[in-house]
């Protein structure tokens, strides 16, 4: 047995709807760059061109709600078959309680749903769907619900030339449920003497919120902060995925026997178009299997996984899903899946 | 390092051949930003197969240095 390899049977992703704000965000318009050339390079760098940032007074709680009340209807499932509902999250409606707990009511599910938070980031999607899958294959639970993703935008300081540019808003429901004959594998990992590379610094326990919380700090670049903004050290993360990653990858694929041509679809988490052509390459892999969403809408934490998934639509169908999120922690996280001919796979915009 | 040297240049855009040199202090190039320190941590991972990461470019002054500090790596 290998330590950190997961492999669960009988459970089954039956469907996943993301939703995106409508307000969209244009990097070369933006007012943050010294030069239109400045603007270009980081579009060119990132693969940024647009994203979505969520209204005044809309959590990504709200976009998590309407994706699943989409999902609930599509896959035409009773409430009352729901037994568990995650929410992978640093973007939470309140530090006490968790946000699963709140949608619970909101959806209207079962007073016997087990809830809770996850609150990871880039690799959040992978966990939470270890995390479910495995307590759907105890056969306690009939049905689970994984709601991912989170406010960057409220988060970033809108003068970070790092984060500001990079991150867009989604929300994301993905559908499990115990399946006889449909298996899920995954490998975890974590690094937590890289907690730093990306840290909002302030308003934990460590270093309580105050005054000088506030305090607008400066960078070389010019980016601007305060200690209650995620700090992103943009050349640590770079480093890191373009070693780490490929290197688990491929371990995982070959604790579960798989080669890279077995592969229909590797779903990265979109950190930046460069770093993840980097892995794309060392892995071998044709352009044809990764797809993108980076390019429209950013780098979107932890929903960047289904909602690149969303972007295949009804192609995902009967295919070979190997995926990886990555990043803050630092932590990794691999999975394999296979899709079944009814999949639910859609991507909607917030109504309100 | 000759090889060093001419690999360096090569992630550049802007700048002039002549200013690439053992004792350039890359970090003040014209063009040298966030994103070059990228590309050079893609290089030296494509070329040498060495991790370097945000303080080996920042403690290292010259491309002489940072050469030194891949190859202790």
């Amino acid at each position: 047995m290998t330590q950190g390899i997961l492999n669960i049977s009988n459970v089954q992703i039956s469907g996943s709807v993301s939703c995106v704000p409508k307000t969209k965000i244009y990097n070369l318009e933006s007012t943050l760059f010294n030069s239109p050339a400045e603007a270009s390079k980081f579009v060119e760098m990132t693969g940024v061109e647009e994203k979505r940032h969520l209204d005044e007074g809309v959590l990504v709680s709200d976009l998590c709600y309407e994706a699943a009340e989409l999902l609930i209807k599509k896959l035409d499932w009773k409430k009352d078959d729901i037994g568990i509902l995650i929410m992978v999250t640093q973007t939470p409606d309140y530090l006490i309680p968790n946000t699963a707990i709140i949608l619970q009511d909101r959806l209207g599910l079962s007073k016997n749903t087990a809830c809770f938070d996850i609150p990871l980031g880039c690799s959040g999607f992978v966990y939470g769907a270890s995390v479910i899958s495995s307590m759907l294959t105890s056969q306690g639970f009939k049905k689970g619900l994984l709601l991912v993703g989170d406010s960057s935008s409220l988060l970033a300081s809108a003068e970070d030339k790092t984060s500001a540019p990079l991150f867009g808003d989604a929300g994301c429901a993905t559908a499990f449920e115990f399946h006889k004959g449909k298996n899920l594998n995954f490998k975890l990992w974590t690094d937590g003497s890289g907690f730093k590379s990306i840290i909002i610094p302030d308003g934990g326990y460590r270093n309580k919120f105050s005054e000088d919380s506030l305090r607008i700090l400066e960078d070389s670049d010019g980016s601007k902060r305060t200690k209650v903004n995620p700090k992103m050290n943009g050349t640590d993360v770079f480093s890191f995925g373009i070693t780490q990653v490929p290197r688990e990858i491929k371990l995982f694929l070959e604790n579960i026997n798989k080669e890279v041509l077995d592969i229909d679809y590797f779903l990265f988490h979109q950190a930046n178009k460069f770093m993840l052509e980097m892995i794309r390459k060392k892995l071998k892999l044709e352009s044809s299997q990764v797809p993108y969403s980076i390019i429209k809408y950013g780098n979107t934490s932890s929903a960047s996984i289904p909602l690149t998934l969303s972007l295949v639509g009804s192609d995902a169908r009967n295919k070979k899903i190997a995926m990886c999120g990555f990043g803050v922690g630092l932590s990794i996280g691999c999975g394999y899946f296979e899709i079944g001919d009814e999949f639910i796979n859609e991507l909607i915009e917030y109504e309100g | 390092m000759n090889e060093f040297i001419t690999n360096f240049y090569e992630i550049l855009d802007e700048t002039e051949k002549h200013e690439i040199h053992q004792n350039t202090d890359y970090k003040n190039l014209d063009e040298w930003d966030s994103m070059t320190s990228l590309m050079l941590i893609a290089m030296v991972d494509e070329k040498y197969g060495k991790q370097i990461k945000g303080e080996d470019i920042k403690e290292c002054l010259t491309l002489q240095n940072l050469y030194d500090r891949i190859q202790s790596k």
